[in-house]
């Protein structure tokens, strides 16, 4: 089977500082796939890369189409979002339009727009309730939530998701996580980094550990959360 | 002074007043989308203007000229932009945006000059100049997206000195008055209103609302102000932002080019007249804090007034008075609201 995402020797570089080197990562349709790894490793700039906000050296084939030369708002026409670590809500503009905006990719299927308004709604009673408030004025959580509730809006095929859980009480990260394993109902293929390395490996399939830019481990989740030196290094010692 | 002379000072002032909020509405619009403080804005007022004025005169308007140098310029850069990227499927979109769709008005113009009928050359005027905005920014600004706000304005400093130079070189150094609509009058007890007065009032008014429902009703006008609130927000959306750079210039542009015909019986202007109107709608924007769209109203009606009391008392130092208001402004805005950051993330962290 034609893999979803394939990357190949992936270079990002801030000035001559090598943020990410030589990675290379693959995905199949409807896999959660997750990427976890200290604090600096690289995640966020591999993550904000394959979107195409930053520019990069190698492959990647998404779609079994090589996005070199395809900007980050037509990735997203093509169904790869991301939701990124620093949420870029739109902080003075109410919650419902955060979400229709969601949805420009998509501005010439309106009534389906309207439909999926409605899904995400349903997904996120607490964004239906508070539709009118401004983005910048939602709690921390509130917004954990507008940022996957605007990328849904745009239907994607693969979402990205940088630390969906940051931030949030233990009650909020299970929601969260529950939330992400539903999304593959809906045919979404996830591609998940985190910081919560253990219900990271619980919800997903397959897993790469990276560390200084580089993949040091990698392996069916299960696999991994036995591995010894992942067990010690992320997950707190006992498994 | 007496209450009556009061009273017609405020109206010619609220009239010079809705002309510098149209102007600032376009002003903080340019701004607010693409971080560009548009100093050249004034001329697109003035050539609006100058380009009704030849028409009135039976002329060829020198703006076929202009419009014709910045769409080759235009076509040129994008054409340039898209094989360097490797992407000539786009070419084709490309000269049809900045090469074919400003010219249709410059060569209708170019082929009726002389003998055309007085209701089409209003519109036609406003037509031919509108693509000065989106042309301006497509060959100087689109390249320097992500550069700071400082080298920014910059070079819209830099185009100032270009575009006047073009103004020059194809309206000439003389100086018109366009034919007012019309000279009527009309009296309510003391209060005596022209035609010319209510039209700039009410077009003022009119414009506004409309900005406003496009920008509240409207998924492309959310998009501009969501470029405006978070850049890279907006291109995680979709949001390509060099095409809202285009329809704010396209929509501040039109803002310009209505001021100009508004604004052209009531003053002599000049290739270069469109700069001092375009800084005083500047510090009306300024008090507004070049972000707020009802601000910049009620600071553009503030310059307005200020300026009609002014140059009753002295009308030499009319301008005078008016800019030393941007030293107390700026020196209030900077103590009470703090600066207007570059970074979009003012809010999200
Ligand atoms: N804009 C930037 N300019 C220069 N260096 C940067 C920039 N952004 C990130 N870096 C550096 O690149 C490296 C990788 O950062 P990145 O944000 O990708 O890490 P991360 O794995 O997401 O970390 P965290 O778990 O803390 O979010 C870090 O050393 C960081 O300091
Ligand atoms: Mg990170």
């Amino acid at each position: 089977m034609r893999p979803l995402l394939e990357i190949r020797e992936f270079h990002v570089a801030y000035g001559k500082v090598e943020a990410v080197r030589g990675v290379g990562l693959t995905m199949q349709q409807g896999q959660i796939v997750t990427v976890i790894g200290p604090n600096g490793a690289g995640k966020t700039t591999l993550l904000a890369a394959a979107a195409g906000l930053l520019r990069s050296r190698g492959q990647v084939i998404y779609d079994g189409v090589d996005l070199e030369r395809i900007d980050v708002e037509e990735r997203v026409e093509r169904g790869l979002c991301l939701v990124p670590e620093r949420r870029e809500l739109f902080g003075d503009m109410a919650v419902a339009d955060n979400l229709l905006l969601g949805a420009y990719a998509r501005r010439r299927h309106g009534a389906d727009v309207k439909q999926t308004l409605q899904q995400v709604f349903a997904r996120f009673p607490r964004l239906a309730e508070r539709q009118g408030q401004k983005a910048q004025t939602l709690s921390g959580g509130e917004r954990q939530m507008l940022a996957l509730g605007r990328a849904l809006m745009a239907k994607p095929r693969l979402l990205m998701l940088d630390e969906p859980s940051l931030g949030l009480a233990p009650i909020m990260v299970r929601e969260i996580f529950h939330i992400v394993a539903s999304l593959r109902q809906l045919g979404v293929s996830i591609l998940l980094v985190e910081q919560n390395a253990r219900a990271a490996l619980e919800t997903s399939d397959y897993g790469y550990v990276l560390e200084m830019g580089e993949i040091t481990h990698q392996g069916p989740s299960a696999a991994l959360a036995h591995d010894g030196r992942v067990v010690t290094t992320y997950l707190g010692g006992t498994s | 002074m007496t209450p009556d002379i009061g009273l017609i000072l405020g109206i010619d002032g609220i009239a010079t007043g809705s002309i510098y909020i149209l102007v600032g509405l376009g002003l903080v619009l340019i701004f607010s989308v693409t971080r560009v403080v548009f100093v050249p804005f004034g001329d697109i007022v003035a050539f609006s203007a100058l380009t009704l004025a030849s028409m009135q005169l039976g002329r060829m308007p020198g703006t076929i000229y202009l419009i014709v140098t910045l769409a080759v310029v235009a076509c040129l850069v994008e054409t340039g932009q898209h094989l360097w990227r490797r992407q000539p499927q786009r070419i084709a979109r490309g000269l049809f945006g900045y090469g074919v769709l400003p010219l249709i008005p410059a060569a209708v113009a170019f082929l009726t000059a002389g003998h055309l009928p007085v209701w089409a050359q209003i519109p036609l005027a406003i037509a031919l100049v509108v693509p000065i905005g989106p042309l301006i920014e497509r060959i100087a600004l689109r390249p320097l997206a992500d550069a700071s706000i400082l080298l920014l304005l910059v070079v819209s400093v830099a185009l100032t000195f270009g575009l006047s130079g073009l103004g020059l070189l194809f309206f000439g150094p003389e100086g018109f008055r366009t034919r007012p609509l019309t000279d009527e009058i009309f009296r309510f007890g003391p209060v005596v209103l022209s035609t010319q007065t209510i039209l700039m009032v009410a077009t003022a008014g009119i414009f506004s609302l409309l900005l406003f429902l496009f920008f509240e009703q409207t998924l492309i006008g959310k998009a501009l102000r969501a470029t405006s609130v978070n850049r890279i927000g907006a291109r995680i959306v979709g949001i390509r932002p060099g095409n809202a750079a285009a329809l704010a210039f396209l929509l501040a542009s039109l803002l310009g080019a209505v001021s100009g015909i508004l604004i052209g019986p009531t003053t002599t202007l000049y290739y270069d007249s469109g700069f001092i109107i375009g800084l005083k709608a500047f510090v009306g924007a300024i008090i507004g804090g070049l972000t707020s769209y009802p601000g910049t109203a009620l600071g553009a009606l503030l310059i307005g007034v200020l300026e009609s009391f002014a140059s009753f008392w002295d009308s030499s130092l009319k301008e005078v008075v008016v800019f030393s208001v941007l030293i107390p402004v700026l020196l209030w805005r900077s103590l009470s609201l703090g600066r207007v950051d570059e970074e979009d993330h003012e809010v999200e962290e």
